[in-house]
């Protein structure tokens, strides 16, 4: 096979051939995608399928007075229009729960089609369903819709006032602090203290949401473009009243998702109802329309960072405060504060979370939330600082690294940023840069150069996986995560080759059906060393397993030997003293009669599962207390900004990450770079408007919501430690979140060094330069 | 009415096609040709990119009838029955591919591409590379790897006979 260069990065690590887990190995499903025959949701023909469209409320509050369906049922091929009026019961969403995490599947509380009541401007209020997609879709325009209009709250800038500080709890950060921030603000040498906004934004995953649903009995089948299967079947049963056993929910193939299929939404729920009334299976792939007024993106901002520093530019205090925005009927605040618990070693630290409500639909969690935009306010801030001082922004991040955790004294699992910074400074020739502004040109172009740091906390969430090894040596490994394009079919099928010493080749992942095992979902950056953990152990044991085997034959070399003494390779297990002494696992299993031997790391019980549910919450609450388990970077900027026209043109990146182990490179590297160009985007263009007049997104569509193409970009370089994580199986973090956060900060760093210009509220668009 | 095309060499017929109806939604729902997505329907994201007579289009801007009598390529009829194309062999193994839902349409852009360079004996510049790609949208990649793809589909097709 030929490798593909890895032009980004000049040294790639190698890792010894034998092992696969660090080796840049192609995609498991990159052929299937490749030639086109990935089938995606809406991809799913089933007999008898009919075809549902939404009707969309257009006003932000009130109650529906008046539904004319006469006309949408009078077009040929329509079988059935749902309101209100007619649609069948469902049982409300049960009360989020920090016991059951499932309860946080719905996006929203709203009982669709059983209420009269409208909470948004987008909201569905009625469901089309018809022979095909484009008759329902016309239907759907010809029903008419009257509402008794209420006062409603839509703007988010004007309902800052309202905005109400949120308290700390297990899933929500709230207010922390150390010492007296403001006090040691009033009396800092050096103080900056600005405003930073950054506005709504959306996903936009390349493939709209999409549902098909099949009701059997009291049996459902659906296929789902999904970043939680579990959650979605454990929110349709409830919804449904049907027993969880007889939901299952299929995501094979998720067109990405960035935390917009986290959360089971309208489209879903409708298209089983749907299916539910009309007794037909139903498909309905939302439009992108109706995708932006029915799926949450990410909530606007308003920031305060205020930053007090010795001459030298030692930091004295450090407050970041901020406001995020809710649904009235749901919604994730983000943290914005998140990254500055830890980044700085200020003694005097205070963060606060407030929120407001809005008549709007709810927010949802988008890549790195928190995160994502708290760096735009921190990181911009610390470089204000930096030209306050006169000094460089390196520098002064590097004087201000902290050796334990700056809220409590925790210590790092691992950090590395000096390295990170030194190896990026280097790469990027960041001494050549010219301090004070508008110094550095090319013609007409301005150019400037920004740093940032990245900051991202993964998470790790329980797994049960199955591991099947069969006497021809082949391995089945089932665990119901999810591939939403990071490569983590391929990523388990490295670790799970890696532990029982068998070729890449000889196994196979199954994932992305619910009836599989309980997988975790694909989100905060964890899945990946989530999954692996388990699948570790369940190699282990299926080791022991194969072990005990042998060890019952007289003849076996592996007689009387612990598995402390025995290496997994060559398709089976060989003493470490005595390398060609072992057998492979087909002798081992073929002659203790066995066709094959399976473990999972979970009973299948219910009482198995609470208990490792139990355990991993354990081990999670554990590690919390002794660690800060924390992925890091520096962000490189170059920008030309036109001196005439005020247009950025991002012209040179180079991200430099410490983020644990690397599974693989060719997929990590991907994953880090378009978190980057993500928020380039964020950066430069990426704005979802709502009208404040009347709650209602104006810019539905990818021809007004702008997100980067190739044309905008220059080569984006991506780099990393590549050195394990001590506290972690395999020294594996996560790599799906850090590159989007601290790029905005880099780029309006870059612009301010290019122009003078300080942009404190994103996106920064040309009228903000002129 | 009856539409009928050749797509991927294979002659189609279909009845009852509506006016209105995209190429497509012909292709995917009644062809099943599914290949070939469906991200925007408004031309801005290059998902749907199919070949009609040798150009590449956007497949969901192209009404149904204007494909009567013309040669439709997809996706699919790139490589042979369990073959790969050397550009879809070259975004495997350059990692140009993530969650793949762009992948199908970027696939035919950068085949055309490369064999309209290759039409004049050269291989595409990355500014080129760029902006003849511009109208494929992807959300996950950050584009480098696609980059690196058709750099490496351009090199392996040089080889190859006009
Ligand atoms: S679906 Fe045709 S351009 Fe997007
Ligand atoms: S790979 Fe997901 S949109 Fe391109």
């Amino acid at each position: 096979m030929t490798r593909a260069p890895e032009r980004s990065r000049p040294a790639p690590p190698t890792p010894s051939p034998a092992q696969a887990v660090g080796r840049p190995l192609d995609r498991v499903d990159g052929p299937a995608k490749t030639a086109g025959l990935a089938r995606y949701t809406a991809d799913h023909h089933v007999p008898d399928l009919a075809h549902a469209a939404l009707v969309h409320a257009t006003v932000a509050r009130g109650r529906i007075t008046g539904l004319d369906t006469a006309d949408a049922e009078a077009v040929g091929g329509v079988l059935a229009v749902l309101t209100h009026h007619n649609a069948p019961r469902m049982t409300p969403p049960a009360p989020v729960s920090a016991l059951d995490l499932s309860t946080l599947a719905p996006g929203t509380t709203v009982d669709y089609l059983n209420t009269d009541r409208v909470h948004w401007n987008g909201q569905p209020v009625a469901v089309v369903v018809a022979d095909s997609p484009d008759t329902a879709r016309q239907a759907a325009r010809l029903v008419r819709v009257t509402y008794e209009v209420e006062p409603a709250v839509t703007d988010f800038a004007a309902a800052q006032d309202d905005a109400v500080p949120l308290r700390g709890t297990l899933l929500v950060l709230g207010e922390e602090r150390t010492g007296d921030a403001e006090r040691a603000l009033a009396t800092a040498p050096v103080v900056v203290d600005h405003r930073y906004t950054t506005p709504a934004q959306s996903h936009h995953a390349m493939e709209p949401h999409a549902t098909v649903a099949v009701w059997n009995g009291d049996r459902l089948t659906v296929h789902e473009g999904s970043q939680d299967v579990d959650w979605a079947r454990r929110h349709l049963a409830r919804r449904f009243g049907v027993p969880l056993a007889g939901v299952r929910v299929l995501s094979p193939h998720v067109g990405g998702g960035f935390g917009g299929k986290a959360p089971v939404w309208a489209g879903t729920v409708l298209t089983v109802l749907a299916a539910r009334a009309t007794g037909r299976a139903v498909r309905m792939v939302l439009s992108r329309e109706d995708v932006i007024r029915t799926v949450g993106g990410r909530t606007p901002t308003v920031q305060r960072v205020a930053l007090g520093a010795q001459r030298d530019g030692t930091l004295t205090a450090l407050l970041h405060t901020g406001v995020s925005q809710v649904g009235r009927v749901g919604g994730t605040p983000e943290p914005v504060g998140s990254q500055s618990r830890h980044l700085y070693a200020a003694p005097h630290i205070w963060i606060r979370h407030s929120t407001t409500t809005l008549d709007v639909l709810p927010t949802a969690h988008m890549r790195a939330p928190g995160e994502a935009v708290g760096t735009f306010a921190l990181e911009s801030a610390v470089d204000e600082l930096a030209v306050a001082l006169g000094m460089d922004p390196v520098e002064l991040r590097m004087r201000n690294e902290p050796d334990r955790d700056p809220l409590d004294g925790k210590r790092f699992s691992r950090r590395d940023l000096r390295a990170a910074y030194a190896r990026g400074a280097e790469r990027f020739g960041w001494a050549e840069r010219t301090p004070s502004p508008r110094s550095m040109r090319d013609g007409h172009w301005l150019v400037g150069r920004g740093v940032a740091t990245a900051f991202h906390l993964p998470v790790r969430l329980p797994a049960d996986v199955t591991v099947r090894l069969r006497a021809d040596g082949t391995v089945l490994v089932r665990c119901a995560f999810h591939e939403i394009g990071v490569g983590a079919a391929t990523a388990q099928t490295q670790v799970a080759a890696d532990a029982l010493g068998v070729p890449v080749e000889a196994v196979t992942v199954e994932h992305g059906d619910t009836e599989l095992p309980v997988g975790p979902q694909a989100g905060g950056s964890g899945q990946t060393a989530s999954v692996a953990t388990a699948l570790l152990e369940a190699c282990e044991e299926l080791k022991r397993s194969v072990l005990a085997l042998a060890r019952r034959s007289p003849s076996s070399p592996l007689r009387g030997r612990r598995l402390s003494e025995l290496r997994a390779g060559r398709g089976g297990l060989y003493r470490a003293d005595a390398p060609d002494r072992g057998e492979t696992y087909g002798v081992i299993l073929t002659r203790a009669g066995r066709a094959e031997i399976e473990v999972r790391t979970a009973a299948g019980t219910r009482l198995g599962r609470t208990l490792q549910q139990a355990r991993a919450a354990a081990g999670w609450f554990r590690d919390r207390r002794r660690w800060v388990r924390a992925v890091t970077g520096a962000h490189f900027c170059e920008v030309r900004v036109d001196e005439h026209t005020g247009e950025v043109r991002v012209s040179r990146w180079l991200g430099v990450f410490d983020v644990g182990r690397v599974v693989n490179p060719k997929t990590a590297t991907s994953q880090l770079r378009g978190g980057i160009v993500m928020g380039i985007g964020a950066a430069l263009s990426e704005e979802t408007l709502v009208d404040p007049r009347t709650g209602r997104t104006v810019n539905p569509g990818l021809a007004e919501y702008h997100v980067p193409v190739q044309a905008d970009l220059p080569r984006i370089e991506v780099d990393y430690l590549d050195e394990p994580d001590p506290t972690t199986p395999l020294g594996l973090l996560g790599v799906g979140e850090v590159g989007i956060t601290g790029v905005a900060a880099a780029v309006a760093n870059a612009v301010h060094h290019a122009t003078g210009v300080r942009v404190r509220d994103l996106p920064v668009t040309l009228d903000r330069l002129l | 009415m009856r539409l009928t095309c050749t797509v991927n060499g294979d002659r189609h017929e279909v009845d009852d096609v509506w006016e209105g109806e995209s190429l497509l939604y012909v292709l995917r729902e009644r062809m099943g040709l599914p290949g070939s997505k469906n991200a925007c329907e408004q031309g801005e994201c290059g998902s749907c990119t199919v070949y009609l007579d040798g150009v590449p289009v956007c497949a969901c801007l192209v009404a149904a009838g204007q494909a009567q009598g013309r040669e439709v390529g997809t996706v699919e009829g790139l490589a042979g029955p369990g073959e790969l194309h050397p550009v879809q062999e070259a975004f495997l193994e350059a990692g140009a591919v993530q969650c793949g839902f762009c992948t199908p349409g970027l696939l035919v852009a950068t085949d055309d591409l490369v064999r309209r360079s290759r039409a004049e004996g050269r291989r595409p510049a990355d500014a080129e590379i760029r902006e003849a790609l511009a109208g494929n949208l992807c959300r996950c990649t950050g584009y480098e790897k696609i980059l690196d793809a058709v750099r490496l589909a351009a090199d392996r097709m040089a080889g190859e006979a006009r």
